[in-house]
């Protein structure tokens, strides 16, 4: 390595000794041009390697964003220049009941698709925390569902779902349980929706989990085991408070993911997906700002829709922001 | 070279993240693991099921006729009848193209995410420079602005340059990935000594030297499986594309959802069987790497 690095600079002495320079160098002459060229090289290239990511996050990420909320003042349609309104589409949104709905909505499948699936996965996760068997037949059969598509998984579910047909319903039956129409009524439908959230990131937390419990110090089981604690107190008195960082990171992850439902209510629709069924039971705020855009055709009102999104992430990442600070504290003290 | 590639292996993308405290919990109790118990094992085995049966049901679904799905007790086992379903799914939409499209887009993707990724990563991660800290806060808060806060003008930008159903217009915007950099600065922090390239400028290599001789060799276990993650996400993608493109020039995704609307057909076998030829690639990439995938996830998620 270091042999071919010194070949290369055609035999003449390396360049610039930057710790060593001032003794091996003549001090009156000034620095030559390739030691420049050094210095500047090792103060530009960091600047170098994050501009590409920058330069791609400004222009596809950061202009539209702001650009989104300067449309969300304006009626454009589709193809068509805009007209400056004020905040009319905001007020359009207060007084559209849809918009409530769809509010409301996000809000319930967000909640039934993340807490779930999050306390299963904890659960999941101590299991795979022990010494087992076939324990990387079981990672990766847990984790096959994150590598099937939204639009894959939905599908599949639908038939599954089927009011009339479906083989969920056909359990149920068996059970006892009647039939649940899973496509109108409100709740049905909205868990069969959460339920492929769940089913697609259950493993995918899970395994984020077992790492932060792999890292959790073997002795503070022992003491714990030692002191008569059994295994499931062990895991809320030690493995819980342990790993309490990374529970915070997946709820903030799955919040985020939650906000922005949008493909499985889509495609659990079909043909009316885009209104989030017949009766707009599980249209999400994504989805709604979609039908608004290019349904309706009401850019503006959709750009506004986008930028109470906006809002709503940055109230969940100040709340997160209160919770770590009060959580650090509690650590802390 | 040799103490690279042996610096490369020691420091696997498992153990880039929280390594100092499961060092300590591996010599602090070598062995000493609980194992599982009997009900540990049924649990185990009942999520495992959960997680694969839809998959295997799709399987199911995809060689049956739409009669045999609708009429009750719905079928379990494999029937004969994939063949004819393919037939029809390539019939009703362009399966070939879409597949190019899905695999051009998610390894340029890929390609792209992974050395800008890599770049930055080592920046963040072992380089000195004004406003580094802050730069990086920045990076980590770009994670949470979800796409749909920027397609509407995204759209119109599209739309005025021609590129709607044009597939760069859903490359270009996911030429780069957060989440990348951040991985790569985790495992880099970890796996590159400094004093490697502290030789190598005394040595006098410049920085592209020094990138490529020395920081893309130890990366390159942590380029693999960041490359791997991102490609299964744009494989998987679904909103902008929905919008940038059309039935005409579209990827999987946007294929499956023409599908799904019931446009094109509702025999309920063939939409299942169009989902299975779009999952089927990347169910191929986890049969073979999805250990290396685990052990990326893990990496990668933790400590942030």
């Amino acid at each position: 390595m270091a042999t071919s690095v010194r070949a290369t600079s055609d035999g003449s002495p390396p360049s610039s000794r930057p710790a060593q320079r001032p003794s091996t160098q003549d001090g009156s002459r000034p620095p030559g041009w390739r030691t420049r060229l050094y210095r500047f090289d090792t103060k530009a290239s960091p600047y170098a390697y994050v501009a590409p990511f920058f330069i791609v996050f400004a222009a596809f990420g950061l202009f539209p964003l702001i650009y989104t909320g300067y449309l969300s003042l304006q009626q454009v349609e589709l193809g068509a220049h805009g007209k400056w309104i004020g905040f009319d589409n905001y007020t359009a949104l207060w007084n559209s009941p849809f918009f409530w709905k769809a509010l409301r909505n996000t809000f319930t499948l967000g909640v039934i698709s993340t807490v779930p699936q999050l306390m299963m996965a904890l659960g999941i996760a101590h299991l795979l925390n022990y010494k087992m068997r076939g324990r990387s037949f079981f990672r990766v059969a847990i984790l096959a569902p994150y590598a099937t598509s939204v639009a894959a998984a939905t599908l599949v579910f639908i038939q599954l779902f089927n009011p009339d047909y479906g083989m969920i319903n056909q359990l149920l039956g068996h059970i006892g349980a009647g039939h649940i129409d899973w496509e109108s009524s409100k709740w049905p439908a909205q868990i069969a929706i959460s339920s492929i959230v769940t089913w697609r990131w259950t493993g995918y937390n899970a395994l984020i989990y077992l790492a932060a419990m792999q890292a959790v110090p073997h002795d503070l089981y022992e003491a714990a085991a030692l002191d008569g604690a059994s295994r499931w107190r062990q895991f809320i008195n030690v493995t819980i408070p342990s790993i309490r960082p990374t529970i915070l990171f997946t709820i903030i992850v799955s919040t985020i993911g939650a906000t922005q439902l949008f493909g499985e209510p889509l495609m659990y629709g079909g043909g009316v997906g885009i209104t989030g069924g017949t009766d707009h039971q599980y249209q999400t705020l994504s989805l709604y700002m979609y039908d608004q855009g290019w349904n309706v055709g009401e850019l503006g009102r959709a750009s506004a829709v986008a930028w109470v999104m906006l809002l709503i992430l940055l109230l969940i990442g100040a709340a997160n922001l209160l919770v770590a600070r009060a959580n650090r504290r509690k650590l802390g003290g | 070279m040799a103490q690279l590639t042996q610096a490369t292996q020691s420091a696997g993308p498992r153990h880039s993240t929280a390594a100092p405290a499961r060092r300590r919990a591996k010599a602090g109790a070598p062995g000493k693991q609980q194992h599982a118990g009997p009900v540990a094992y049924v649990l185990l085995i009942f999520a495992a099921a959960v997680s694969l049966f839809p998959l295997y049901w799709t399987v199911v679904a995809a060689s049956h006729t739409d009669t045999d799905i609708v009429s009750p007790p719905t079928p379990l086992l494999p029937g004969s009848h994939l063949v004819e379903n393919i037939k029809v799914v390539w019939s009703e939409v362009d399966m070939t193209k879409a597949l190019i499209n899905s695999t051009v887009v998610a390894g340029c993707v890929a390609l792209s995410t992974v050395l800008f990724a890599t770049l930055a990563g080592f920046a963040f991660a072992k380089l000195e420079f004004r406003g580094r800290n802050a730069l990086l806060m920045i990076v980590v808060a770009t994670m949470t602005i979800p796409p749909q806060l920027s397609v509407i003008p995204l759209y119109q930008i599209i739309t005025n340059v021609g590129w709607v159903g044009h597939l760069q217009s859903v490359i270009l915007p996911s030429l780069v990935a957060a989440f990348g950099v951040f991985f790569m600065r985790q495992f880099l922090s970890e796996a590159l000594p400094i004093e490697l390239i502290e030789a190598a400028r005394v040595d006098g290599a410049h920085s592209l030297r020094i990138l490529w001789h020395v920081v893309f060799p130890i990366a390159r276990p942590a380029m693999a499986v960041l490359g791997m993650l991102v490609f299964v996400q744009a494989w998987n993608d679904f909103f902008w594309p929905l919008i940038a493109l059309n039935e005409q020039n579209p990827t999987v995704q946007v294929a499956l959802a023409g599908v799904g609307s019931g446009n094109h057909t509702v025999d309920h076998a063939v939409v299942v069987t169009a989902a299975l030829v779009a999952t089927l690639p990347l169910l191929v990439v986890f049969a073979v790497l999805g250990k290396q995938i685990v052990g990326g996830i893990t990496a990668g998620a933790v400590k942030s």
